[in-house]
């Protein structure tokens, strides 16, 4: 059971509901890279700060039965789709009370309930899962939507294309979302791909688009459109969503200091900010008490999350079989 | 009583665990036509919907099986080729296997990968010959490599029925197996049993696949001086440990053939834990394929890096003079 209010419970279509969840994901990522500056999240995360209308847009076309999958910077996904932020957090601080009991962390968030088939660390892993999860769907007569949320760098991954082969080819109801931040780790597209995007999508026989991606309400209707489309029937689509990643690839480089974007364009990429372009659409007394709303919110995430139970290093291979098959176990016995 | 090939078995296990759950479907490559023989019939007894031919596509087909798993589906997917599954091992060992553990215990992905006809076909030379279920043991995916046809029957129906990800070897050289069987009497056969097909005294020998059939005919041949006992792992992961250290407790001599490579394969394993774990009265000996084995094309350098009867026989007289 959802300890805090999520995003589903809100009309999320709405202009108070697509600020509110940007707001949520943005607030939630702040507190977390704050939890991995105190050494309360271990391994870092890839913050999604500057991504939010994407998830926020996309995730407010879809119903609670539709479904997902996430990436290395997944946060975001997750919560646009309705997990538990307190959930998501213990999960990011590897606690037992965490979506994945602390078995799977920033980069593996999943809740099967919520149709989160989970978030993936292989760069255009997820894609072909999506594609046999929509497929499963559509043969036991439903009509679920499944989308793949991948970046810029997957675009290039032949797993990936095989999928969108797949996919089109079994026009299959399926939602193909790229978040093109302009950059895979530091390499920036025009030295990555060949070609466009869309043109991968093209040649598939897809319809593909490409879109603001830092405005809610215009990811939300091409999403619209797509999973409209997916959903009578009419196959799988691809919607570029161009973006900017405000913070670093990953904390790591908090520290690290890797140079490959010029302070300039950092400045200049966070001008467009989704929470401010969704902001501006509510009256001020509405912002304020959404913002309220999300701050008590985290307060109370963050606090679920610290106050949470480590995993008993004794279950560490818990869940390692879905039989309940116990492997040998190592050390020296 | 009928006559039931390996490879039959294989195709009449599929069938008959479609016919039992409609959760069940087959996707690869070429399967409606059947070209492996293994999915004969299958295409119009269950329709295109739970018989799926596919692209070639290894990479994408063995993640939506994933995913259709995670939807609820055990889907069974078929590779034409051994080294496909190199292709796909990502998809099985780094997604498949790790979506149980990852997600908590959210989901299961009961996936199986079946490959009729691993190994050596001899003359299909170094990219269509390899045996790689070791490493699939050492990655932790449940592995099973048959011998007979009614273990064929018995491990594919339990792997299909299991909640995870299990590979199916069935090696080209036990496909034409045949036995004389009670159709009534096939059954499921559980993982982690293994099968002494022939009782004795004086040395274990541990022999996975098709070289069980070797292993019976070495053991037939010395019958009059040796007394050898043929344990078959049936899976080799997970391994019957307790079947092996039964066994060596009654012969204290052991030797293993096996068609991994040598280096950190299936008979290192079983040496390793038997000399962990029982009293050995003499040094263990495998038969293997040599380390990092390419299998050449021609007839003679493909047979030479097969494990043989003659390696297996002079392995067996090695540990008795000790």
């Amino acid at each position: 059971m959802a300890l805090l209010t999520t995003v589903a419970a809100h009309a999320p279509d709405t202009d108070v509901g697509l600020y509110r969840t940007v707001r949520l994901i943005r607030r939630f990522e702040e507190r977390a890279v704050e939890l991995v500056r105190s050494g309360d999240i271990i391994g870092g995360i890839h913050p999604y700060t500057g991504q939010e209308a994407i998830a926020a847009g996309v995730c407010a076309a879809l119903r609670l039965d539709d479904m997902i999958t996430s990436t290395h910077r997944g946060h975001g996904h997750v919560l646009a789709k309705g997990a538990d932020p307190a959930r998501v957090l213990a999960e990011l601080a590897g606690r037992a009370t965490g979506l994945n009991k602390g078995r799977g962390g920033s980069m593996h968030a999943a809740d099967f309930a919520l149709g989160i088939l989970g978030a993936n660390a292989i760069v255009g892993a997820n894609g072909a899962i999506t594609a046999g999860a929509a497929w499963a769907a559509r043969q036991s007569g439903g009509d679920q939507v499944a989308v793949s949320f991948f970046g810029d760098g997957a675009v290039n991954q032949g797993v990936l294309l095989e999928a969108m082969n797949l996919a089109s080819l079994w026009r299959l109801p399926v939602l193909f979302v790229c978040e093109n931040n302009g950059y895979a780790t530091t390499l920036t597209v025009s030295d990555a791909v060949a070609g466009t995007i869309t043109g991968r999508g093209e040649a598939f026989g897809m319809p593909s688009a490409t879109v603001d991606g830092m405005d809610p309400r215009t990811v939300l209707a091409a999403a619209r459109e797509a999973v409209d489309r997916a959903r009578a029937g009419g196959g799988p689509s691809l919607v570029e969503c161009l973006t900017y990643r405000f913070d670093a690839h990953h904390t790591w480089e908090h520290k690290a200091r890797v140079r490959y974007r010029d302070d300039a364009e950092v400045l200049s990429g966070r001008e467009r900010d989704p929470v401010e372009i969704q902001g501006v659409r509510l009256a001020g007394g509405e912002r304020a008490r959404v913002d309220a709303e999300v701050e008590s919110m985290m307060d109370t995430a963050v606090a679920f999350a610290l106050d949470s139970p480590h995993p008993d290093p004794v279950g560490a291979l818990d869940h390692l079989y879905a039989t309940g098959m116990r492997a040998r176990p190592g050390g020296g016995g | 009583m009928p006559w039931l090939s390996y490879q039959k078995a294989l195709n009449r296990a599929l069938g008959d665990e479609l016919a039992r759950d409609p959760a069940v479907f087959v996707l690869g490559e070429d399967v409606r036509v059947a070209v492996s023989n293994v999915t004969a019939g299958l295409l119009k007894r269950f329709g295109p919907d739970r018989v799926l031919d596919t692209p070639l596509s290894e990479q994408a087909f063995t993640s939506f099986a994933t995913g259709a798993a995670l939807g609820g589906r055990r889907p069974v997917i078929e590779f034409q080729i051994p080294a496909l599954l190199y292709l796909a091992f990502e998809q099985i060992v780094n997604q498949a296997h790790k979506f149980s553990l990852m997600t908590g215990g959210q989901t299961r992905v009961p996936v199986t990968y079946l490959v009729p006809g691993s190994g050596s076909k001899t003359g299909w030379a170094g990219q269509h010959s390899d045996h790689p279920y070791a490493l699939f043991a050492h990655a932790g995916v449940k592995t099973v490599v048959p011998a007979t046809p009614e273990d064929a029957y018995g491990l594919l129906t339990t792997a299909i029925r299991d909640d995870d990800p299990v590979v199916v070897f069935a090696p080209a050289a036990a496909l034409g197996v045949r036995v004389d069987v009670d159709f009534d009497a096939l059954a499921p056969v559980p993982l982690g049993v293994g099968r002494v097909h022939r009782a004795g005294e004086d040395v274990t020998v541990v022999a996975v696949g098709h070289l069980v059939h070797d292993a019976l005919a070495v053991a037939e041949e010395l019958a009059g001086d040796v007394s050898v006992e043929v344990f078959d792992p049936r899976t080799v992961y997970p391994f019957d440990w307790d079947g092996l250290a039964a066994s060596v407790a009654r012969t204290g001599r052991l030797v293993v053939v096996d068609d991994s490579n040598r280096m950190c394969g299936i008979a290192a394993e079983v040496v390793a834990t038997a000399a962990e774990r029982c009293d050995l009265t003499a040094p263990p000996v495998r038969v293997t394929r040599p380390d990092g084995a390419v299998v050449p094309f021609a007839l003679g350098l493909d047979l030479a890096v097969q494990p043989d009867r003659a390696q297996l026989t002079a392995a067996i007289q090695k540990v008795l003079k000790q």
